[in-house]
């Protein structure tokens, strides 16, 4: 593997961290907040056909930026309605916005387009240009460059202007939430919304204000999706991107830092999966890291309680055993026969790491204490 | 107010249906979407057609999820349409439950050809016939001598298109390499146009200038992205030439439309197994992209296949392909 294809794979990775990372944070506001919102995906969905529709229609993809925004924003207020001013539940509102936005994104758009639930392909100018740095050399004449200048050209160079947003945002939301007084609030009104409203603090009012914002994210996101990586809206285009992003946030921790690593690393992993549709490891690295990975398991329940014990050590044995299951087939052809990983194990990687988090493998994930939990002022 | 009223049309020209008990016959469009530019698309315009002709109607369900095929299909037949149509080889299954206990119903489908039941015709096409002559001017294309294949969902028909444009490709140019991909392994792969052209960026970084996309929605974002970066790429089912013009190389057309119209006519002996029509597709879009001279190439494959003297291998007839490992 040359460095080209390491630079490369990486540029793929940031392409496809870009609208994870802006839903992840999306969802960080709302559930620091105490509003658990699983309507990421719609509202993805929702700004992805919008933005796509009214930018194909007035020809700017400004304005269809904004009606992108407008529309998931729109959803946020309706899930802020349901589940702050009426107190429902949160999940129930979440899954509702979800189906809303699938259903209705491809009827609008048969009604408006008559292209059967898809928008008419956006010409240049209506969709968000690459950026490309001064001096960066063109992909065909990448190869004759040094390394320094690919990755340079490659990597940095040559994004649209929405994934530099997307990474902007990072320390942004980093700023606001830990180094604002709105952010010191916000988070207590997921902790501890009583402590909030007893200093005179209005809860109901946080709580919008941080669904209004993940509007805006998600808003953003869809538009990047729809105008940016393509040129039309398709139906369910968002294919699981806000599933992926919850669980995203649950292996952050719900941190902005960790929120980009995680996405940088579920990118990754979905930039490796496009690249090598089979990939090839010697036998004796395969099954020594299973080993190590077994032990490592092992190691971390000892001082465990029962249950952990039990479901990680069976972990821990089932490794242990796929590693001789190897050892035992490639024994008579040599350890250093390559074995093909399938492509299927490194789409689920990104599953596999979030349910080791939630197992409390990788550090504990705990949520906003009252997340989930309608704020009801005491009579 | 015009959409509005083409509801309650519909709306009413159900209930009209449902009392009537005309023997009109249906359609039922599988998972990708009745519009999906492609395989549905193309056996709507087919139904469309019969219409248009005949001055009928007929009735249609678009599936909305896997667990709903064997109620949609009892649903029509208990309402007495006449013939029902399926699109899709997912329907099999369901088929040889539901088809004996309606011999009076005729039932058509497309995509399979191994079941055998008197009131059943069904419809197979040689995909990778059709595949192997894009491959060909595929390989005719391409500068740099790599071309690559986006597949939809990983199944055996879809890994038979594949194998079948590979065959192609080597035939015109033995040194040529192949990257093949899958986009999923689910139904979703079907409409995930983002990771189809984030496969399409990876198979240009490794080389290819030509891309076929057999991946219903998903292909749509194939034929942006190779138009985006500047290659080729080659459309599939329903005819794609005209999505991106000047960069869609060509389309293998699976003449669906013909499989629907026939049954919706119901002409002759009912049961048995019809053999589709497949072939690319020339029109004013692609006309410089082709020459004559590559036509003339295709063409006489085209004839040779036919005649016998040039067999394509199928995946489907041994679950392996001895030019492309998936």
């Amino acid at each position: 593997m040359d460095f080209l294809t390491i630079i490369q794979v990486f540029d793929g990775t940031l392409r496809l961290a870009a609208p994870l990372l802006l839903v992840c944070l999306a969802g960080l506001f709302s559930e620091r907040s105490g509003i658990f919102d699983i309507g990421l995906e719609g509202k993805l969905l929702a700004a992805a056909f919008l933005s796509a529709a009214v930018a194909f229609v007035s020809g700017s993809v400004w304005i269809g930026l904004l009606a992108g925004i407008g529309v998931s924003v729109g959803l946020s207020a309706l899930h802020g309605l349901a589940s702050i001013t009426m107190r429902g539940d949160q999940i129930v509102s979440g899954v509702a916005i979800n189906f809303l936005a699938a259903g209705l994104t491809v009827v609008v758009a048969q009604a408006w387009f008559g292209e059967g639930g898809r928008t008419p392909a956006l010409k240049s100018g209506a969709r968000f240009e690459p950026i490309i740095f001064p001096g960066a050399v063109p992909s065909k004449e990448m190869a004759d460059v040094g390394p320094f200048m690919q990755l340079y050209s490659e990597l940095l160079s040559g994004h649209t202007l929405l994934v530099y947003a997307a990474l902007l945002t990072v320390p942004l939301s980093w700023f606001v939430l830990y180094k604002t007084r709105f952010g010191l609030r916000l988070r207590a009104a997921g902790e501890n919304p009583a402590a909030v409203d007893t200093a005179g603090i209005s809860v109901v009012g946080l709580r919008y204000a941080a669904v209004v914002i993940a509007g805006i994210l998600c808003g953003i996101a869809g538009a990047y999706i729809a105008t940016s990586l393509q040129a039309n809206f398709v139906k369910d285009m968002s294919a699981g991107r806000g599933y992926i992003a919850l669980a995203a946030l649950i292996f952050a921790k719900w941190r902005p830092w960790y929120a980009l690593g995680a996405c940088l690393l579920f990118g990754f992993l979905f930039a490796v999966d496009n690249r090598f549709q089979n990939i090839l490891l010697p036998a004796w690295s395969l099954s020594g890291g299973l080993l190590l990975m077994a032990l490592a398991l092992t190691g971390y329940v000892w001082r465990k309680d029962l249950l952990d014990k039990f479901v990680l050590g069976g972990l821990a044995v089932g490794l242990a055993f796929i590693s001789a299951l190897i050892v035992v087939n490639v024994w008579g052809v040599g350890m250093g026969n390559q074995i093909k990983v399938p492509v299927v194990f490194i789409q689920s990687l990104p599953y596999i790491l979030t349910v080791l988090v939630l197992a409390g493998f990788v550090g504990k994930a705990i949520p906003p204490r009252s997340g989930g939990v309608p704020y009801v002022k005491e009579k | 107010m015009n959409f509005m009223k083409s509801i309650l049309g519909s709306a009413a020209a159900l209930a009209i249906g449902a009392s009537a008990a005309v023997a009109d016959p249906a359609i039922i469009f599988d998972l990708g979407g009745k519009f999906d530019k492609s395989f549905n698309e193309t056996a709507f315009n087919g139904a469309q057609r019969w219409a248009e002709e005949t001055g009928g109607s007929f009735r249609e369900i678009e599936l909305q999820t896997e667990a709903g095929r064997e109620q949609a299909l009892r649903r029509l037949a208990e309402a007495g349409s006449n013939p029902i149509v399926m699109t899709g080889f997912m329907f099999a299954d369901v088929l040889s439950k539901v088809a004996p206990e309606y011999p009076d119903t005729r039932f058509g489908v497309i995509d399979v050809g191994w079941l055998d039941m008197p009131n059943l015709r069904q419809y197979i096409f040689n995909e990778h016939e059709g595949s192997y002559l894009v491959g060909m001017l595929a390989a005719m294309a391409s500068k740099t001598g790599t071309v690559g294949f986006v597949g939809g969902q990983d199944i055996g028909l879809i890994r038979r298109f594949g194998c079948g444009y590979a065959q192609g490709v080597l035939a015109v140019n033995p040194n040529a390499s192949i990257i093949a991909n899958m986009t999923g392994t689910t139904g979703a792969a079907w409409n995930d146009p983002v990771k189809g052209g984030e496969l399409t960026k990876a198979q240009i970084s490794q080389g290819a200038d030509v891309v076929f996309a057999a991946a219903g929605g998903t292909g749509i974002g194939v034929l942006q992205t190779a138009a985006d970066e500047g290659i080729l790429s080659i459309g599939v089912d329903m005819n794609q030439n005209h999505l991106q013009p000047g960069s869609v190389l060509t389309t293998m057309l699976k003449r669906v439309d013909n499989a629907v119209y026939d049954a919706f006519k119901g002409n002759g002996d009912w049961a048995g197994t019809m053999q589709g029509v497949v072939g690319y597709a020339m029109d004013e879009h692609n006309a410089s992209l082709v020459t004559a001279d590559m036509q003339a190439k295709v063409n006489a494959a085209e004839a040779s296949i036919k005649s016998g003297t040039l067999s394509v291998h199928d995946y489907m007839s041994d679950d392996s392909c001895p030019v492309l490992s998936f």
